[in-house]
């Protein structure tokens, strides 16, 4: 079909009749800060749905190159998003499933000659039609042993994202500085990503939004001690080891309703409020390890 | 000698499409696909090799085409290759559906031989002119 130019298109009611508009409107709601991703989430999903008006009306437009790369902190959202990558990119038409594997060196690295390439092209194939997502990307690449088996799978993954464009989305992730090197070292992977997405790190606020809807969706719920010794949790742990952002929230949280469900079965003697099956207190969150630390690096 | 063996083998060679349509169809009833071929024609040859192994988690047609493709690059125009379909939920896994995708370029056909025995009795045998030549060299 030729494109007829004064067709009218109503741009309107195809990004409706997408269901798009829900996810973009779900991540907005569901994922604390993440401004940059977002804005480039929905250029993505903008571009896209061009690109399939333009087909539709015969006016051009190839699927693009979708393959791309999340690179941020641990704990910043990365997995996350994929899933809802592949929601948003199952919903434009782009990929025929909303599924996500997600896989680290591990699955596609063999342990000896001739193990490599069956396990990639097993990987490929289950996530054929859908996302394949690889964290920490960059330890399929170990230039320290030139033996190294990662090589191997590189050159597979290479070769159908080049190829097989149509049946799948690669989304690599890992560190920044990592990945970045990862790229230099294989310019391969660098020109068949189109979408390179950085994720930043959440601020104090942000974290705290996290952990309130972590709760929330728990139907738990901080008193107003808990919530400003959490807050002083999160200044705290972030200056100790192993921050891991939002990852870090919801590990603390865990920990609290531990302690809270202690306390609660040492009181259990009294009659109880069912609210206190809810509440977290001030004590649940202080009697944490971070602060003895905090304490610690106070004292000269 | 066009051979029929499988479901379709009397219709006109499947095209890509279609094979990827049957696959889909398949995958939707929760069957696992493999890939197999031989250069042995004779019907009673049950024995076909594997092509790697089955492929138990695919959610779409486009594994199963990916790897047909990879099998092509070795066996096509020597070889017969099929695709099947298993299903495991009866507690093992059983054929439902199976079906050439691909042939050699030419298929001599078989030999019909009479073996002449006493009282006027006659023994047939079927013998593929390919299977003259050893494995590997038949097409
Ligand atoms: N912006 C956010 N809003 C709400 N929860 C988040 C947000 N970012 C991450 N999380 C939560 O934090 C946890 C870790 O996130 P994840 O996506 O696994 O991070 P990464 O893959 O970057 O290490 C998950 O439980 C996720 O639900
Ligand atoms: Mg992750």
């Amino acid at each position: 079909m030729d494109a007829n130019p004064d067709t009218k298109i109503d741009l309107d009611a195809a990004y409706l009749r997408s269901g798009v508009a829900e996810i973009l409107d779900e991540l907005d709601r569901e994922l604390v800060g993440l401004r940059p991703v977002k804005l480039r989430i929905r250029e993505i999903a903008a571009r896209l749905l061009i690109d399939r008006l333009r087909r539709e009306f015969g006016a051009g437009g190839q699927a693009p190159t979708l393959h791309m790369s999340f690179t941020g902190n641990p704990g910043t959202g990365k997995t996350t998003v994929a899933l809802r990558m592949a929601d948003i990119l199952h919903r434009l038409g782009y990929i025929r499933t909303n599924q996500l594997v997600s896989v680290t060196r591990d699955d596609l690295v063999g342990q000896y000659i001739g193990h490599t390439a069956p396990k990639t092209k097993e990987i490929l194939k289950k996530a054929m039609g859908g996302v394949l997502f690889i964290d920490e990307a960059y330890y399929l690449y170990r230039p320290e042993n030139e033996r190294d088996y990662g090589q191997e799978s590189i050159e597979i993954l290479l070769q159908v994202m080049e190829q097989r464009r149509d049946d799948l989305v690669v989304i690599l992730a890992g560190y920044a500085d990592r990945m970045d090197r990862f790229f230099t070292a294989n310019p391969g992977f660098r020109s068949r990503v189109a979408h390179h997405i950085d994720f930043p790190d959440y601020g104090d606020e942000e974290l705290f939004a996290i952990a309130e809807k972590m709760l929330a969706s728990q139907h738990d719920r901080f008193d107003d001690g808990a919530a400003a010794a959490f807050r002083d949790y999160i200044a705290a742990r972030r200056r100790q080891p192993h921050f891991a952002n939002a990852r870090s929230i919801r590990n603390a949280l865990d920990r609290a309703r531990l302690r809270q469900a202690v306390r609660l079965f040492e009181g259990r003697g009294r009659p109880m409020p069912v609210s206190d099956l809810i509440t977290l207190v001030a004590d649940d969150i202080l009697r944490s390890r971070v602060f003895d630390h905090a304490r610690a690096e106070e004292q000269p | 000698m066009h051979i029929t063996q499988g479901t379709f083998s009397f219709l006109p060679a499947l095209s890509d499409e279609q094979i990827t349509a049957q696959a889909k169809y398949c995958l939707e009833k929760g069957w696992s696909l493999n890939i197999e071929f031989t250069d042995d024609p004779h019907p009673r040859n049950t024995y076909w090799e594997m092509w790697g192994t089955p492929m138990f988690d695919l959610k779409d047609p486009a594994g199963l085409m990916y790897e047909l493709a990879e099998c092509r690059k070795v066996h096509a125009g020597r070889a017969y290759i099929r695709v099947s379909a298993f299903d495991a939920t009866p507690g093992w896994e059983s054929l439902r559906l199976s079906f050439i995708t691909d042939r050699p370029a030419e298929e001599p056909g078989f030999m019909l031989e009479r073996q002449e025995r006493g009282g006027r009795m006659i023994a047939y045998t079927t013998r593929a002119y390919a299977a003259d030549r050893p494995a590997g060299a038949r097409y």
